[in-house]
């Protein structure tokens, strides 16, 4: 089921367009991952999303109800640029930003408690954000942003700034939350959080949506019949054999083993190339080599093709 | 709208507990009552008695110094010398030589004393000779001290201001202090809580907090929630310093009231010391013109109709506050830092101490045309029209009306257009937009 849609949607800027006819579909209860590069439009979507901004055209759904203004309690928003009032008291400004999202304040006390003692920090409640470290400051942020328990949560480069092991933490809490319930959009140059944690994505790229669909649908297309083999005992091997098939490469042959890459022609199939291969000895190894994210990505965006090199 | 509260809240309590506000608040009313007390009890500081000879070779000035409770003179009749070389042994503080040749040469005079005697004693004692000099020299030329007494007047004069066919005193002089303190009172607030609207968004948007809130809600909502709030801080320490004002003064003048009431001279001195009755006329005169004088204020202030000056005053408080406030705030989403505002800060400040600088002409001339217009813009209204409205005959009604419909539209008018800017500028991050980007920041 379709959670939030966004149709066509255009927004230009006083000099620039930031979007052209988007349209994303997020499915409910998955994550999906807008990429794009620097200054593609994907903060002006999700400020879009968050009615921080209007859009100029364009319409947004939320469970097939146009987004307004109550929409925004059931949000959870961590901007790229994010931070806290460094001279307030760590517990008095998440009661006061849990307010915000419309709960009340004994609620907001009862949930910011049980989120402090799960990460461990209950002390931390009348210590000002300037006296905590980043990383400290980000665990509050990421509270602050769940606390309302929001149905659809929206991270704009969650990882950036976060050391590594912050990193992990909220990658462990972004699934735990889609498996409580919540559907998740979040922005990222990270390639290898997309194919982790996503289920579907969006790639924008000077405003305009240029791929979307599922990772693992999208994978698929882009591959295009690359395979893998490495083969014991292959004392029979014949690369003519291989020839009608397609283009080989990456041939080792070391110690009665071989291996190789192949790029299958139109009219084979990878049922084709294993028949051949089981004449040369035993199969040890077939794996079809799938685009990573990352080259997909910059295949995309620069145009260019996907070097049989950075497969695997 | 209850998430306006939510902020108002935040922005009040935050601000009030700060230390620099406890901190402002306490000094305030300490400062303004010592203000108030301070030359009170300078002036009541009862100094050790100084004991003065006076040594007069004339014989014109055996009665002419009169004692008080700082200083008494007696006169002794030995040398210069002796009296000088044993002037502690004795008991004085001071000889005062006053020679034969005083009437010719008045600089003739001399005194000489262990400590330096002060401008006070010095000053009564030159113009206590200068006095009797100029009698006697009146009476050589054969004019009597009571033709003379009687020759001198002294005048002021009543004035009146002719409303409905009907006298009304005027008492340009109080209104003319209110005036002042009125439009003063106002430009200070407006500066000082204006900037500190201006630093609240300042703070959020380097903060990165903003963008978080404003997620939340509107940013119209949020600059408007910061204003009221602040508003409200103002008020409150506005309130508090001039109730803990009053607390101080009147609970010193409770503990010690004698210092706070007007002294009559003690009439003892005045039988006892065998002054000439001209003398007693004389003092009765002073006595009178000071006890009219304060009369007069009294009766000024009590015609003063504080209540409307005070309602007035609230809503030029209030509003003029509003007007600017969006402004200072919309100035602060523009930046990135404190030291970036100077630019933007200019043209705003501009007209507020133009109004300010036009005080002086305004309260001299509350009811020519340069005061009606500039009690008519907004910008300049709020300080101007606080200037006029003290003064008898009361402003207009409809110019009252007219100026505040005035600042109501300037108002709605600046916090429109500050809203616009304030709404991009709290998501704009690096680089400080030109004035001509403001512009497309509005009309985008």
């Amino acid at each position: 089921m379709i959670y939030f849609e966004a149709e066509n949607v255009s927004k230009s800027f006083a000099n620039h367009y930031a979007l052209d006819n988007v349209s994303i579909h997020v499915r409910e209860q998955s994550i999906f991952g807008l990429l794009g590069p620097n200054g593609a439009g994907k903060t002006t979507l999700i400020r879009i999303i968050n009615q921080i901004i209007g859009p100029d055209s364009g319409k947004l759904y939320i469970k097939g109800v146009p987004l307004s203004s109550y929409h925004t309690e059931d949000i959870g928003y961590l901007p790229e640029e994010r931070g806290l009032y460094k001279k307030m008291k760590v517990g008095e400004q998440a009661l006061y930003l849990a307010q915000l999202k419309g709960i009340s304040k004994s609620d907001a006390y009862a949930r910011l408690k049980s989120w402090f003692e799960k990460f461990g920090i209950e002390d931390w409640w009348n210590k000002r954000i300037e006296e905590l470290s980043k990383g400290m400051a980000q665990k509050v942020q990421f509270i602050i942003t769940v606390v309302h328990a929001p149905s659809l949560l929206i991270f704009d480069e969650p990882f950036s700034g976060f050391d590594p092991i912050n990193a992990e933490m909220l990658k462990n809490e972004i699934l735990e939350l889609k498996n409580k319930g919540a559907t998740i959009i979040f922005s990222t140059h990270n390639m290898s959080s997309v194919e982790e944690l996503c289920d579907d994505i969006a790639l924008i790229n000077k405003s305009k949506v240029i791929l979307s669909g599922n990772v693992h649908e999208i994978k698929r297309q882009y591959s295009s019949n690359i395979y893998q083999l490495k083969i014991r005992e292959a004392d029979s091997f014949d690369e003519s054999k291989l020839a009608p098939l397609g283009i080989l490469s990456d041939l080792e042959r070391k110690d009665n083993c071989c291996s190789f890459i192949i790029e299958l022609n139109e009219h084979s199939t990878s049922n084709d190339l294993l028949k051949t291969s089981m004449d040369f000895g035993y199969i040890s190894s077939f794996e079809e080599l799938m685009p990573s994210m990352n080259d997909i990505f910059i295949s995309k965006v620069t145009g260019n093709k996907i070097h049989k090199k950075n497969r695997k | 709208m209850k998430k306006i509260l939510i902020i108002i809240r935040r922005e009040y309590l935050y601000r009030v507990q700060k230390k620099s506000f406890i901190i402002m608040t306490i000094l305030g009313p300490i400062l303004m009552a010592a203000l108030f007390i301070v030359p009170v009890y300078l002036a009541n500081i009862s100094d050790q008695q100084k004991r003065i000879a006076v040594l007069d070779e004339t014989g014109l000035f055996q009665s002419a110094f009169k004692n008080s409770d700082k200083v008494t003179f007696e006169n002794i009749y030995v040398s210069y010398q002796a009296a000088t070389e044993n002037m502690e042994a004795m008991g004085y503080d001071a000889v005062l030589y006053i020679p034969e040749t005083v009437v010719n040469n008045p600089n003739s005079v001399k005194m000489s004393s262990r400590k330096d005697m002060g401008f006070a004693i010095v000053g009564l004692i030159e113009g206590t000779i200068k006095q009797e000099l100029e009698a006697h020299r009146l009476s050589l030329s054969g004019i009597d001290k009571n033709v003379l007494k009687d020759i001198k007047v002294s005048v002021k004069i009543n004035k009146y201001i002719m409303r409905d066919g009907e006298e009304e005193q005027s008492f340009s002089e109080i209104s003319y202090v209110l005036g002042l303190l009125g439009g003063l009172l106002i430009y200070i607030f407006i500066f000082l809580y204006g900037s500190q609207v201006m630093r609240g968004v300042i703070e959020e948007k380097t903060n990165r907090i903003v963008e978080v809130i404003v997620s939340s809600i509107k940013p119209f909502q949020l600059m408007l929630g910061k204003i009221i709030g602040v508003a409200l801080v103002g008020l409150t320490q506005f309130v508090l310093w001039i109730g803990l004002t009053t607390i101080i003064v009147v609970s010193l003048q409770h503990f010690n009231p004698e210092m706070y009431k007007y002294k009559e001279p003690p009439k003892a001195v005045i039988e006892n010391k065998g002054l000439s009755q001209s003398d007693i006329d004389q003092q009765k005169d002073v006595l009178e013109i000071s006890q009219s004088k304060s009369n007069q204020i009294l009766e000024g202030i009590a015609h003063i109709q504080f209540v409307n000056i005070l309602l007035v005053f609230l809503f030029y408080f209030i509003f003029g506050y509003l007007l600017y406030a969006s402004m200072f705030a919309a100035i602060g989403s523009a930046v990135d830092n404190d030291a970036d505002t100077q630019q933007f800060m200019l043209p705003v400040t501009v007209p507020l101490i133009l109004a300010l600088v036009s005080l002086n002409f305004v309260l001299n001339n509350p009811d020519g045309p340069v005061s009606f217009w500039l009690s008519m813009i907004p910008f300049t209204s709020p300080i101007v029209m606080m200037a006029r409205i003290p003064f008898n005959p009361p402003v207009q009604l409809w110019e009252v009306g007219l100026s505040m419909t005035f600042l109501i539209a300037g108002f709605i008018f600046t916090t429109w257009i500050a809203g616009r800017v304030y709404r991009t500028g709290i998501l704009m991050y690096g680089k400080k937009p030109t004035i001509k980007e403001l512009f497309k920041w509005i009309k985008y």
